[in-house]
């Protein structure tokens, strides 16, 4: 009960600052991402103010046993830096430099009256199916 | 006295002027949100995998974040209307389902997107997080001024 309502209050919390920081208006990220003309530096605020935040909380986090409500911390799988993970965030970044849109203000999106985001998110659900379905036929093989 | 100052730190003095308060406040709740969701359950707020995950099973404190984020970014929306805004042109059909497509298959395969690798990732000091980063905003700076500069896509 306490899990999921701390769930939800994260949620509310994330979903708001997202909106209020301009992540949600895909215009103001592009201009962030664009370099060819006027820049315009507020993503450095959001993400650097966001940063600065989980730096200090993750890090508190390290002197506990446990969280709050749960019996232990998830182990956190240790992988290397591999080529799956520079090709899947290369394809990411062009991805968002695209549309404007990552994961969290595209479903942002959906309480804000933006029919853009339906079709991002549909073809977003299906490029992440799509890969899973890759990886698994090419681990059988 | 400004006068004084060579060009760059004018430059750098306008960049930082630029960056408005809503975008510090609305950047100090996405990183507490993460804080709090790691403290409360010892889970990592990225969106990424939360969505994914719970599409395919389930699991209620996940429905509920990212419900919650749709209901805090529409109670956002309900405080501040001014704010909701998209301020490009539509890019088209085709293009939002290239870009999601690309979302999707890359945050998938490269294990996270701004939130996980990004908040949570540097947050957490990983160095395969910061690699991610340097990554995708590299291609992303590329795709959006390939786009609006050399291509001439309006925005």
């Amino acid at each position: 009960m306490k899990s999921n309502l701390s769930a939800l209050a994260a949620g509310l919390l994330f979903g708001l600052g997202l909106m209020l920081s301009g992540m949600t208006n895909p215009g103001e990220v592009l201009g962030f991402l664009d370099w060819s003309g006027v820049w315009s530096p507020d993503l450095i605020g959001v993400l650097g103010s966001a940063v600065l935040v989980s730096l200090i909380g993750f890090q508190l986090a390290r002197r506990k046993d446990k969280p709050w409500f749960e019996a232990e911390f998830p182990a956190l799988p240790k992988k290397p830096i591999d080529r799956p993970l520079l090709i899947g965030n290369l394809l990411f970044g062009l991805g968002w430099g695209l549309a404007g849109y990552c994961p969290g203000p595209a479903i942002a999106g959906l309480a804000l009256g933006n029919e853009e985001v339906l079709v991002f998110l549909v073809a977003m659900l299906g490029g992440g199916f799509l890969q899973q379905w890759w990886a698994r036929k090419r681990s059988d093989q | 006295m400004l006068t004084e100052l060579d060009p760059a730190s004018h430059w750098l003095a306008g960049q930082i002027a630029g960056i408005h308060l809503f975008t510090v406040a609305g950047g100090l709740m996405i990183g507490a949100a993460a804080v709090l969701l790691y403290h409360a359950i010892g889970r990592i707020a990225g969106v990424s995998g939360i969505f994914f995950t719970g599409m395919k099973t389930g699991g209620l404190w996940r429905l509920l974040f990212l419900g919650g984020i749709v209901a805090g970014a529409g109670l956002g929306a309900q405080l501040f209307p001014t704010l909701n805004i998209v301020s490009r042109p539509n890019p088209g059909f085709w293009i939002l389902v290239l870009s999601g497509l690309l979302v999707g298959w890359g945050t998938r395969q490269g294990g996270g997107c701004t939130s996980g690798h990004g908040v949570c990732g540097l947050g957490r000091l990983s160095p395969r997080s910061l690699v991610a980063v340097l990554v995708f905003m590299a291609a992303g700076i590329f795709t959006a001024s390939l786009l609006r500069h050399w291509l001439g896509v309006p925005a």
